[in-house]
């Protein structure tokens, strides 16, 4: 969990590319700050903006206006000598892993260390014991080619953590695995947020993986910022149009059903896994329409959302949501989202 | 076949083949490696963008790859006598060689290290390599199948540039398959030497083949 003390501050960032057929704003304006010792996810759509403002953290692309202070530095005002210097502080990781073709596992891992002008004996030792921590070490001599997309990104892990950065930002890490090795990369990465006290900082698309591992999300619609807060609340309560349309990705098939009263159901892991819905039609023998429903079995617990269309008859509707709240769960009324 | 003198004259040639060919490479790539190298550092997208640099050697490099390389032997004749002291001979040779085949090889060099995955390229910089670091951890390591395979191309293409100065008094095979086949019309010597030829530039292509597949560790 956060300290409360920011690590990364943006302030009044902005980035304009030049391009043969004029200048593109791809950000405007950004205002951020992430705790230390938090797993912040900047969510948005492809195009939002949001793969260059992780660039921008770690000045790979300079911002054209505003800057970023990182631990309290400046980066706009430092060398280039020392920016090379802060970034082995600020480690990365990549949607296509990124890793050197030509070396295997372990050399891989050495490679920061090298740039840090660590003596081979000690890189090599110190790439083991990261390889043992993202339990990869029988891989050590073994050829990226040779490994599946999540062990890639395993040694892209043990590779970012080589120079106890403070920061890990992690660039749509997880947009090119499957949902049981995305699970297992996040609870990776979970672990190392706890264990190490490592910041880490997620870009993606995808809501549910801000929703299993972030506390705090920024949502990134067209170039700005259009809410901060803490995931519970924005998945709960999101305020903005674009919170809401990443929250109901498929939301425009609810259109015709937003006349009647409907209520959203969130499970956000504090009930377990039972048939509740089922079970509330049984109780009170009426049915109820569900209208958009995703929902994940996680470690026994129910993360995720239904959206049902309560009967017209409002005293049995109250009394529905009534006995949601009573099972553990998040309830609310939806009129006319979308 | 052919008497004494004859097969000792060819096998001669053999050597004075080899040498122009494997000394002109070896110089050729002194000077293109790093050409060919700058020309990607320099590029727009490339890690230390600087427009004139890269127009300037590119406008060079396509200049001297213009010139037919029979005229380029010619051109820089007054050159080869002023680093050898003479225009023929297999050490003469080798300057237009050089000349002629550095500009190639900054190509061939070039187009190697584009292959180079951008990605792989921002993640050595996102932990703070520098620009050389890059070139000599990232850039060079990672394209060295593909640098190889290009040597090989870049060797054999020398080779045949180097039968070529038999015109103009160069020595080797080139010059003995001009003097007996073309002048003298003895078929059969030209023959021999063309055989010999395609023999070396066979085992070079070949050991090159070897070496990329060798050392590759994307299978």
């Amino acid at each position: 969990m956060g300290t409360g003390t920011p690590l990364i501050q943006i302030r009044g960032l902005s980035k304009v590319f030049e391009t043969e057929s004029g200048e593109v704003n791809v950000l405007e304006d950004i205002n951020l700050d992430i705790m230390e010792g938090e797993i912040f996810g900047i969510i948005g759509m492809s195009g939002a903006g949001k793969s260059t403002l992780v660039r921008c953290l770690n000045f790979l692309e300079k911002p054209t206006e505003g800057t970023v202070y990182f631990d309290s530095q400046d980066l706009s005002a430092l060398s280039q000598k020392d920016l090379y210097k802060i970034r082995q502080s600020m480690a990365m990781i990549f949607q296509q892993f990124n890793l050197l073709m030509q070396r295997n596992v372990l050399k891989n891992v050495c490679f920061p260390l090298e740039i840090a002008g660590v003596r081979k004996k000690e890189a090599e030792k110190r790439a083991y014991e990261l390889l043992e921590l993202v339990g990869l070490a029988d891989k050590a001599k073994a050829y990226p080619s040779q490994l599946s997309g999540g062990q890639k990104q395993r040694v892209a892990i043990a590779r970012a953590l080589a120079n106890d950065p403070k920061v890990i930002l992690c660039d749509e890490a997880t947009s090119a695995l499957d949902p049981a090795t995305t699970k297992g990369i996040l609870a990776l990465l979970k672990d190392i947020n706890k264990r190490l006290g490592i910041t880490i900082v997620i870009i993606t698309h995808e809501m549910s993986v801000v929703e299993e591992i972030c506390q705090r999300v920024a949502i990134i619609d067209s170039r700005h910022i259009a809410e901060v807060g803490y995931v519970q609340d924005i998945f709960t309560k999101p305020v903005t149009e674009a919170a809401r349309r990443l929250v109901f990705p498929e939301g425009e098939r609810v259109d015709h059903f937003t006349s009647s009263r409907c209520c959203r159901i969130v499970f956000n892991g504090s009930s377990s896994f039972e048939p509740v819905i089922a079970n509330m039609v049984l109780e009170f023998r009426q049915t109820v329409n569900i209208i958009f429903a995703d929902t994940r079995n996680i470690d026994g617990k129910a993360f995720g959302q239904i959206v049902i269309q309560l009967p017209e008859d409002r005293l049995t509707g109250e009394k529905m949501m009534a006995y949601l709240r009573s099972r553990g769960l998040t309830v609310e009324e939806v009129k006319g989202y979308v | 076949m052919f008497d004494q003198a004859t097969w000792e004259m060819i096998g001669k040639g053999f050597l004075d083949s080899l040498y122009m060919t494997l000394v002109s490479s070896a110089l050729a790539y002194l000077l293109g490696l790093p050409l060919g190298i700058i020309l990607v550092v320099s590029d727009k997208d490339g890690i230390k963008p600087c427009a004139w640099l890269n127009s300037v050697l590119g406008v060079i490099i396509n200049l001297l790859r213009s010139v037919p390389f029979l005229i380029l032997c010619i051109t820089v004749i007054p050159v080869t006598r002023f680093i050898t002291g003479t225009s023929l001979g297999p050490t003469a040779t080798i300057v237009p060689l050089v000349i002629g085949a550095a500009p190639f090889i900054a190509r061939m060099v070039e187009s190697s290290l584009k292959e180079v995955d951008k990605g792989v390229i921002e993640a050595a910089q996102s932990m703070g390599a520098t620009p050389f670091e890059i070139i000599w951890k990232v850039l060079l390591p990672e394209s060295r199948p593909s640098l190889i395979l290009g040597a090989a191309i870049s060797v054999t293409t020398i080779l045949g540039y180097s039968a070529m100065t038999g015109f103009v008094g160069g020595g080797g095979l080139g010059d003995i398959a001009i003097r007996y086949g073309y002048y003298r019309y003895q078929t059969d010597i030209m023959l021999v030497t063309v055989a010999l030829l395609v023999i070396i530039v066979q085992v070079l292509q070949e050991i090159g083949l070897r070496l990329a597949k060798l050392g590759d560790k994307r299978k």
